[in-house]
């Protein structure tokens, strides 16, 4: 009798779980009809990245709220689906075929790890549903077919901006890298940072891998050690990278450390405190930018969500918007016109800057150097860095852009102006 | 010279605490027969309690000898209860079932013990509190180490002690081995052995936790699926020393600890990528399992039918 009671609580138990996940999966689709459109979000919620996937969601909510007070899109109102995929790519496939078929949204934003976007990206391309990825950096994520774009920069730049600094800002000779054994973003960043750092000059001394799951990184610094680098690259996400900048100061490594966009995360500086003193990241935009739009934007993400917003953030708000200037320049959701437009995109004033889509759908844009400042939590603008071919503007007059000469006078001086090779098409 | 040194000192510390884990998958298998797929888990679970814990107790603002002592002891209660309520609710009901009906049971509970954290706390990792001051000591050339890794070594060898001493010298533990040896004769001979095992389940339970406590001070992130790896290289452990075997299980640890810091460190030099690190383990496990099929310490006895 214990043994059946026992049973049925177990079982409702479990279909309590799941109407909660379903509950909290469409509350915001409920009433969609004719008038609205659908636009699906997925992410990682609830994974090791959660703080990646809460951002997004975030940024979009906010885009989409700004375009549904000023009357929609269309005079339509925009409704989100968002599901969580809880940071796994085999999972991130599911939820986006479940926002497709069953939702049947009109258009998809995300996913923010370029593993979960390159798992999910060919279930839109087939489907025919446009996709903007906000934040996936490696190349090879838009190469899956002319549906999937993306408002973001990727590795190739990314990479090289990080090389560049270290060898002309940083002086550095020597670099080791240790990167994430599982994550696309990091194998792609790896190679690019390598490239142009052995381009500059530099030598790659050591380098090392490791997987999310291991107990320490110890084993792989002290390899590390020996060689004793000028700088050391980790190419990761936050929740490793932080613990790999401590057992390094524990191990009397005190060299710089570079990293990329994988860093910005509130949860970093809870993990790594002090020893993410004397650290570098490249990042898409610095929310201590003086431009009124993007002070526009800290100002209204802060008073909804409480937090300054991360660059996913930031890249996540202008994803949705210019979804939603492709609909109306689309004039409706028709896919393959909705797509065009979305490729079309030009000169589109974003938070993160001007997002023009090159023939490969990935957005040109300079990116920013941040220093990581623990002992306030937050990332110091260091300087700006172009894409070659792309001139930065004059720094009189403000721009969407972080070169503004308010903002921090070695930068101005420093005249902001490291063009990089672009090797954009490089990886096909 | 001190790179090897400081790469063998990494290995032993998170050897040891393969070890840890390791005696509570060795003890509850030379019980029941049972593989207790859960108990990885447990180490997790005794992780978020030792959080809890210092950060609700005050502990994390204010570091203390004495806040680390309650914390880690805290934890190891509080999994030792966990661990026992899993026995009676799950294990115990299917017990007189195949040992596949169990076997099922206990992975049905690592993935549920998993997902429910997933579900409470969310996966984002989180910093676990300094709870003692972390300093590093220098041994030699560049050859350091740090008082959590002393910590470490000290509190695993102690527990160790401790059990050894609880399975020879006291009345419970001549129980335990005399369940070990033949369950349903130490039934006729008087000795409860529900509460036998029960006992075990919490004595494995209370050392993983004291594991996942420690490893989150040296590491200071925890996470609700970080026991899936350590356990499986824990399980690993114990299997390599001889299942069943509580030296044996020590020595797994130490083993498998060591073999894949030293795979990361000087794997390169001989054509073994770092990536090979997990993969290693599992290889040792094999070539062991090829020679010597009952472990490393394990006795050969021929199983009776």
């Amino acid at each position: 009798m214990t043994r059946i009671f026992l049973a049925i609580c177990l079982i409702t138990s479990v279909f309590f779980s799941f109407a909660c996940v379903q509950k909290g999966g469409d509350a915001n689709s409920t009433g969609a009809t004719g008038d609205t459109i659908k636009v699906g979000v997925y992410g990682d919620l609830t994974g090791q990245t959660s703080s990646f996937g809460q951002s997004t969601k975030n940024g979009v909510q906010l885009a989409v709220d700004e375009i549904n007070a000023a009357g929609g899109v269309n005079g339509k109102k925009i409704t989100l689906v968002v599901e969580d995929d809880q940071g796994r790519p085999e999972q991130a496939k599911t939820v986006i075929s479940k926002l497709i078929n069953q939702d049947k949204v009109q258009a998809v934003l995300g996913e923010v790890a370029s593993s979960n976007s390159l798992a999910a990206a060919p279930v839109a391309q087939e489907a025919h549903i446009p996709m903007i990825t906000p934040s996936s950096t490696n190349p090879k994520v838009t190469e899956v077919g002319d549906y999937i774009s993306r408002v973001c920069f990727i590795d190739p730049f990314q990479g090289s901006v990080m090389a560049k600094f270290a060898a002309n800002t940083l002086k550095a000779k020597t670099a080791a890298i240790i990167g994430d054994v599982q994550s696309d973003y990091s194998k792609g960043l790896t190679e690019f940072f390598t490239q142009e750092f052995t381009k500059q000059g530099g030598k790659i001394v050591a380098e090392q891998k490791y997987a999310q799951t291991d107990p320490d990184f110890k084993a792989q610094l002290t390899a590390i050690r020996n060689s004793n680098p000028d700088v050391i690259y980790i190419p990761g996400y936050y929740g490793q990278v932080a613990i790999i900048a401590k057992q390094a100061r524990e191990l009397g490594m005190n060299m710089p450390l570079l990293g990329g966009d994988g860093w910005d995360s509130p949860e970093l500086w809870k993990l790594g405190g002090d020893a993410l003193k004397n650290a570098y990241i490249s990042n898409h935009y610095s929310a201590e930018n003086p431009a009124p739009e993007i002070q526009n934007f800290v100002k209204n993400y802060q008073a909804k969500f409480g937090v300054v917003p991360d660059s996913l953030a930031a890249l996540a708000y202008d994803a949705a918007k210019v979804l939603a200037d492709a609909i109306k320049r689309a004039g409706g959701t028709d896919s393959a016109k909705l797509k065009e437009a979305i490729n079309q995109t030009k000169d589109f004033a974003g938070v993160t800057g001007r997002i023009t889509l090159d023939g490969s759908r990935n957005a040109v844009k300079p990116a920013v150097v941040l220093e990581l400042n623990p002992s306030a939590s937050k990332f110091n603008y260091k300087e700006t860095i172009y894409p070659e071919g792309m001139t930065p503007p004059a720094t009189t007059g403000s721009t969407n852009t972080n070169s503004n000469s308010n903002m921090n006078s070695t930068a101005a001086t420093n005249t902001n102006t490291n063009a990089v090779t672009s090797n954009a098409n490089a990886t096909k | 010279m001190d790179t090897f040194v400081q790469q063998l000192i990494n290995g032993l510390t998170i050897g040891s605490i393969y070890a840890l884990i390791a005696l509570g998958y060795t003890m509850v298998y030379g019980i029941l027969r049972l593989i207790n797929f859960a108990h990885g888990d447990i180490y997790m679970v005794g992780a978020y309690a030792g959080f809890i814990l210092a950060t609700s107790l005050g502990f994390a603002q204010n570091p203390s000898v004495f806040g680390f002592i309650v914390t880690l002891i805290g934890s190891m209660v509080i999994a030792a209860a966990i661990g026992m309520a899993i026995e009676r609710f799950a294990y115990r009901p299917v017990r007189r079932y195949s040992k596949m009906t169990t076997l099922i049971t206990a992975i049905g509970m690592s993935l549920l013990i998993e997902y429910l954290f997933v579900f409470i706390f969310g996966g984002t990792p989180k910093p676990f509190p300094q709870l003692l001051p972390n300093e590093n000591i220098r041994l030699f050339g560049e050859a350091t180490i740090s008082t959590s890794q002393i910590l470490i070594f000290v509190v695993s060898i102690l527990l160790m002690v401790l059990l050894q001493w609880i399975i020879y010298k006291t009345k419970i533990g001549k129980a335990m081995r005399a369940v070990s040896f033949n369950l349903n004769s130490a039934k006729l001979m008087g000795i409860n052995t529900d509460f036998v095992i029960a006992f075990t389940f919490a004595l494995g339970s209370a050392l993983a936790a004291a594991g996942g406590v420690l490893t989150a001070q040296y590491n200071p992130k925890i996470e609700p699926l970080m026991g899936i790896i350590t356990g499986l290289k824990a399980f690993v452990a114990a299997v390599l020393g001889g299942i069943g075997n509580i030296p044996g299980a020590v020595l797994g640890g130490l083993l498998i600890g060591a073999a894949e810091t030293l795979v990361v460190g000087y794997g390169q030099y001989v054509g073994i990528p770092s990536t090979y690190r997990d993969a290693v383990a599992f290889a040792i496990l094999i070539l062991v399992l090829l020679i010597r099929p009952a472990g490393l310490l394990g006795s050969n006895v021929q199983e009776k039918v």
